[in-house]
């Protein structure tokens, strides 16, 4: 059926292109949805021309398949995307598809009002063309915003799981947001190729960046642990607020096989230890400190 | 059949894996290792596995048992050399052979032997290594 009714409308809409883009142009920058802060005249009328010529062009090819909207598609994946990262919101994405229905089915009621069967099937299978349309904006716009989100958490994951070296043969790991099996997977690995890299023999993990500790995340410092010994390293926890080690006995986690230290500088203090350096005052400040007071 | 070499150095056996083991040979190992120790009064036991890539669960748990049964002989037992992906698959499976001792590499493995075993070699061992 869609081949013949398709045809007309493509022969209306060549014969009142012009007729149609104005009207259609007037009626999306009198509209509420319309975003004058995002989006200049001049461009929402360029938009829209090409897309009616896109169309046009889709519905003179109809066949039925797919195939023939190629081109109409991509044209809106690129607006979608575009529309998206301008801040519009999906809804209004979609309405700049949607709004083209009331121009066209105007003039196909101008057109073929005498003939109602004709009227109801060319209204039809219009409605099915622009809807599938309007539907996949809204698809692209979420697919963009999704990219956006995964793109954010990986640039998060690499900035948040640093690995430095506090002294020969001791590794340092700054833990900063909380600890999901994605994060712990990354951090082991970028921990176990330090370990390699420098021959460490003690890793303190630092967990005062992390908001809460619950029985998940104390299972992935475990694993992080027990990954770090089979390579010959031990690990120490340090940072470990009040609150975390209320919670950490209240849940019933065992940290007994892992050395853990209420800060940074007393698990550095250990790590020195074993690893048989001292720290000493210098002979001139311990002289010249006592002056100071 | 091939079998892993099993060297003897001094009062210590070294054990090198060099090949992709496979569940017969871990069984060989078992068998030929239990036999030295007993054979030469080993008092330590080194296994390096830095060519081994590929584990399972029953790899994991022969170097578990290996170490128990070296123990048990009154022998120390060091693995070294893990890779990190071997030492994360054996975590995710839930092994973390926490009757092992382990070190980085060969040099630090028979470091810590000689520490297990008390003998004087061993703090001299320590020292050089945390100036080096």
């Amino acid at each position: 059926m869609g081949q013949k009714t398709m045809m007309r409308l493509a022969t209306i809409l060549e014969r009142h292109e012009k007729d149609v883009l104005n009207e259609w142009v007037d009626q999306q920058l009198a509209a509420v949805t319309r975003r004058r802060d995002l989006v200049n005249d001049q461009e929402l009328r360029e938009d829209s021309r090409r897309f009616l010529a896109i169309f046009r062009q889709a519905a003179q090819n109809e066949s039925g398949a797919d195939a023939d909207w190629g081109e109409a598609r991509a044209f809106l994946e690129d607006l979608s995307r575009t529309r998206a990262r301008q801040g519009f919101s999906p809804s209004e994405t979609a309405t700049f598809v949607f709004s083209l229905k009331q121009p066209l089915f105007a003039r196909l009621r101008q057109d073929l009002g005498r003939d109602p069967d004709a009227l109801a099937g060319e209204m039809w299978s219009t409605s099915v063309a622009l809807d599938r349309l309007g539907l996949y904006t809204t698809e692209v716009y979420q697919k963009s915003r999704e990219e956006v989100i995964v793109h954010q958490q990986r640039e998060m994951l690499e900035l948040s799981t640093p690995v430095v070296q506090l002294w020969q043969g001791v590794l340092g790991l700054p833990l900063i947001g909380t600890l999901d099996s994605a994060r712990t997977q990354v951090v082991m690995e970028n921990l176990l190729r330090s370990i390699v890299e420098t021959g460490a023999t003690i890793a303190v993990i630092d967990i005062t960046g992390v908001p809460t500790v619950d029985t998940l995340v104390a299972q992935h410092l475990l694993k992080t642990v027990a990954a770090a010994r089979l390579m010959g390293a031990d690990c120490i926890i340090s940072g470990i607020r009040p609150q975390i080690a209320q919670t950490i006995v209240h849940l019933g986690v065992d940290l007994n096989a892992v050395t853990t230290k209420a800060t940074l500088a007393d698990a550095f203090a250990v790590a020195l230890q074993r690893t048989g350096f001292a720290v000493t005052r210098a002979a001139s400040a311990r002289s010249a400190s006592p002056a100071k007071h | 059949m091939d079998r892993i070499p099993i060297i003897k150095m001094a009062e210590f056996l070294l054990v090198s894996i060099q090949v992709d083991m496979h569940d017969k040979l871990a069984l060989t190992l078992q068998d030929d290792l239990t036999n030295q120790i007993v054979k030469t009064h080993a008092r330590g036991v080194l296994i390096d596995i830095s060519s081994l890539e590929i584990v399972d669960s029953f790899i994991g748990r022969m170097l578990a048992n290996i170490a128990a049964m070296s123990k048990v002989l009154d022998a120390a037992t060091v693995v070294v050399g893990m890779r990190p992906a071997v030492a994360i698959t054996l975590v995710e499976l839930g092994m973390s052979l926490t009757g092992v001792r382990t070190a980085l590499n060969v040099e630090r493995g028979m470091d810590l032997l000689r520490d297990a075993l008390g003998a004087p070699a061993a703090v001299d061992g320590v020292n050089a290594n945390a100036q080096d």
